[in-house]
């Protein structure tokens, strides 16, 4: 499969970490840059990141019908990141939590696609009960703690998660997703200052899809490689192409092992590309619309793993029902999603404190 | 010639201290740099060392002594003779306004909450809130505290003083100075089922992690359909202590309470930071909850009690009267407190209440007050804009508007960041007889 690297800076396969003895994950994740998936695990993962494909794509209909209002960011083209690390993590027991980009990370943990589509339209049957929206979604049942709407706060959050699980000695991590932007806010640095000293269990992901909003990382970062960003705290980094889900999946089970056996801390750099604007208002006037072609044509997540799968003597039929599978869950979602009622007005002043004072 | 060496003061709001230790004795010779002696402040075990050369001609203080007021001559170096000390440490100059405040607190009319023919004893202020941390961490073993200097440095104001010990590294854990991001872990930790209870060293330095404060802790909750909870208490000193400066010297309270979702607490005495420290701990959401450093070490009644466990959002009368409602809270109680007492003697009969929880306000009390009084004046320590005062003024107003004789009149701070000389501190600040003038003219005396 294609490996992808920035768009913007060179691929930085030659200079890892830099750092003496932070680069050794990374060199484990060279010498075995493909996980080894059986047939049935790899069409799971594409049929993951084909539902992800496809509710966003809806969702953004949605929106411009205005079913969907507020701030809505699609996950479209970075499908590979968050099905190929939440496959390396025991449900239910590990903890995730990452910012407002997060209806893929919902959908790759198996949330009902129907409450998550009912959340974006703000009805009571959302997962939220139609009072977070988009940005604002939780599973607690799953270990998914959201959902949140500040640059960078999940990391010190996250961090926290992992805080409780060597509290609680549950053998339990947390991997707490980020974007490039967000790699640039100050409490990222504290945390990972203080998940070092402390040896929490967590896993850092950097999403780098290359923009933040619209200013391209070489614009925001002087150390425009993000894997390198732990060295200061000793935390190993990895730099990995989140293009390529197998790839995604080999990293993780890397960063898991050693964040498990009571190490500390990793920091990945997952090498991605937003298809779509930040959110639905973008107007994309600071990227060519060659580049995301090109990205689309030659790096698509979805279209590598079919690429393997039909090698591997998979029938496209094979395929093709999945594909109309999926377009029947996303549109009974939608469905579902549009005639849910909205929630009551008395809702309006439940869940403001948990008792009653 | 003689060179009186006197109790220094070691922190900005240092009266007194404990002679712990002597390093020197008589007739020895001692140069700059040497320490001379150890002194226990009511935040620390400091070292005293020498800035002058000499013989230690006598030693005035003997180790072991308390409540030496600062300034006392503890010993001279070289010949002559000086002053006797001062009989009794009680006896010593009189403190600053703020701080005069009778050590022990009136006695206070029966409180619901604290059970009749309750044993009382006394306690500091800093004593009843370690008590507190340390109770509810012996009975919930999902309960630890975080923040800086709160683990081997006893607590940067020793209110932690003694849970290391106990507790051990696990559960008493200093932290970097990085409250961002400490308090982010705490309020992740609380998200994932721990009761973290995450000390600032001051409420000053918790503007860092405001961020955390609301975004994270008290919207999350809403945001989520009520599937998130967060049990988190922030606590640590807020408020103006003693010549600290502007970045050293604020009262967050009306920043605090003007969030849904928080529950904001702002006790006074001694029995109040226990019970509702304790209660705080327990209770779901999260919890700012205010102390003030130059309440900590004052004295008062206590309950003797196993588990002594106060209701969140309940305002208490301090004193009961007829003429005037004072409400206030935080130190701002025991000066209208004094206030009460000096109206009382011009034939004015204050009620004052203190408010114990800024959110939810408990609003009921402060009308019924006034349906009785029909005065209010209300004092606050921070200033006059959108503070407490003007939220009371503003309850006042739209819920009580046919009970008030005279318009609400708030005793705030002055509006201006707080300056540092003595003289212009002192100005800036409330006092009591400022809350005297403000309810002779609700009174129109």
């Amino acid at each position: 499969m294609a490996r992808t690297g920035k768009t913007q800076n060179p691929t930085p396969t030659a200079d890892t970490t830099g750092n003496s003895g932070l680069d050794h994950l990374q060199q484990a994740y060279e010498a075995n840059r493909l996980y080894a998936a059986t047939d049935d695990e790899l069409l799971h993962f594409y049929e993951q990141m084909v539902l992800i494909r496809r509710f966003e794509e809806r969702a953004g209909q949605l929106y411009g019908l205005g079913l969907i209002g507020g701030f809505c960011h699609l996950y479209i083209g970075q499908e590979a990141v968050a099905v190929g690390i939440q496959s390396a993590l025991k449900e239910g027991h590990d903890s995730v939590i990452t910012g407002y980009r997060d209806h893929g990370h919902m959908l790759a943990y198996g949330i009902d696609p129907k409450v998550i589509m009912a959340e974006l339209t703000g009805r009571e049957a959302g997962i939220s009960r139609g009072k977070g929206g988009s940005m604002h979604m939780f599973s607690t049942s799953h270990k998914f703690y959201g959902g949140h709407g500040i640059v960078g706060a999940q990391v010190s959050l996250g961090a926290g998660l992992a805080f409780s699980h060597q509290y609680n000695e549950d053998g339990g991590l947390c991997v707490a997703y980020f974007g490039d932007g967000a790699a640039n806010q100050g409490q990222v640095y504290e945390s990972f200052n203080m998940a070092a000293l402390w040896k929490l269990p967590i896993i850092f992901v950097v999403e780098n899809n290359q923009y933040a909003m619209g200013t391209a990382v070489r614009r925001s970062s002087a150390e425009t490689h993000f894997h390198k960003r732990g060295t200061a705290f000793t935390i190993p980094g990895m730099d990995v192409n989140g293009n390529d889900v197998l790839e995604v999946r080999s990293a993780a089970n890397i960063a898991v092992e050693y964040v498990r056996a009571g190490n500390g801390p990793v920091l990945m750099e997952l090498n991605t590309y937003r298809y779509r604007g930040h959110s639905m208002s973008d107007p994309a006037k600071y990227r060519s619309r060659e580049e995301v072609q090109d990205m689309r044509d030659h790096h698509d997540p979805i279209e590598a793993a079919k690429i393997e799968l039909m090698k591997r003597g998979v029938a496209e039929d094979k395929l093709k029902e999945i594909d109309k599978k999926i377009r029947q869950i996303v549109s009974e979602s939608a469905d579902f999603a549009e005639n849910s009622p909205e929630p009551a007005l008395s809702e309006l002043y439940t869940d403001v404190l948990v008792e009653t004072y | 010639m003689a060179i009186e060496l006197k109790m220094p003061a070691l922190s900005p709001t240092m009266e007194e201290g404990k002679l712990a230790r002597w390093l020197v004795k008589e007739g020895d010779e001692v140069k700059s740099g040497d320490i001379l002696a150890e002194i226990e402040t009511d935040k620390a075990t400091m070292e005293f060392e020498a800035v002058d050369e000499g013989t230690i001609g006598r030693i005035v203080v003997a180790e072991g002594t308390e409540g030496v007021k600062v300034g006392t001559v503890i010993a001279v170096i070289g010949e002559g003779d000086v002053a006797a000390p001062a009989a009794a440490p009680a006896a010593a100059a009189p403190a600053p306004a703020a701080v005069a405040a009778a050590p022990v607190a009136p006695k206070a009319p029966a409180k619901p909450e604290i059970p009749a023919g309750t044993n009382m004893k006394h306690s500091t202020v800093r004593d009843a809130l370690r008590d507190a941390m340390a109770e509810e961490m012996r009975r919930d073993p999902r309960v630890f505290v975080m923040g800086e200097e709160v683990a081997e440095y006893q607590g940067a104001y020793k209110v932690t003083q003694g849970l290391l010990q106990e507790f051990g590294p696990k559960r008493v854990i200093d932290t970097p100075i990085t409250e961002y991001g400490f308090a982010g872990i705490g309020t992740g930790a609380a998200m994932g089922g721990l009761r973290p209870i995450v000390e600032f060293m001051t409420f000053n330095f918790a503007m860092q992690a405001i961020d955390h404060i609301i975004n994270s802790a008290a919207k999350t909750n809403y945001m989520s359909g009520g599937q998130m909870r967060c049990p988190v208490v922030f606590r640590g000193p807020n408020g103006a202590a003693s010549r600290v400066g502007a970045q050293h010297s604020q009262n967050y309270g009306p920043w605090y309470a003007n969030v849904p979702g928080l529950i904001v607490i702002a006790p006074y005495d001694a029995s109040d930071a226990k019970g509702l420290l304790k209660a705080a701990i327990r209770s779901e959401d999260p919890v700012v909850f205010l102390e003030n450093e130059l309440v900590y070490g004052r004295t008062f009644e206590l309950p003797e009690l196993d588990d002594h466990v106060l209701p969140i959002g309940k305002a208490r009368i301090m004193r009961e009267g007829k003429d005037v409602t004072i409400v206030s809270y935080s130190i701002g109680v025991g000066m209208a407190l004094e206030a009460a007492e000096t109206l009382a003697a011009e034939g004015i009969d204050a009620e004052v209440i203190d408010l114990r929880t800024l959110r939810p306000l408990d609003k009921e009390t402060v009308l019924a007050s006034l349906a009785k009084t029909n005065r209010i004046v209300v004092a606050e320590e921070g200033w006059p804009t959108c503070s407490i005062a003007s939220e009371i003024a503003a309850i006042a107003m739209e819920d009580g508007f046919d009970d008030l004789d005279a318009p609400v009149v708030r005793v705030c701070n002055e509006d201006v960041p707080l300056p540092y000389a003595n003289n212009l501190e002192k100005a800036a600040l409330i006092e009591p007889s400022r809350i005297v003038a403000a309810a002779k003219k609700v009174c129109y005396r």
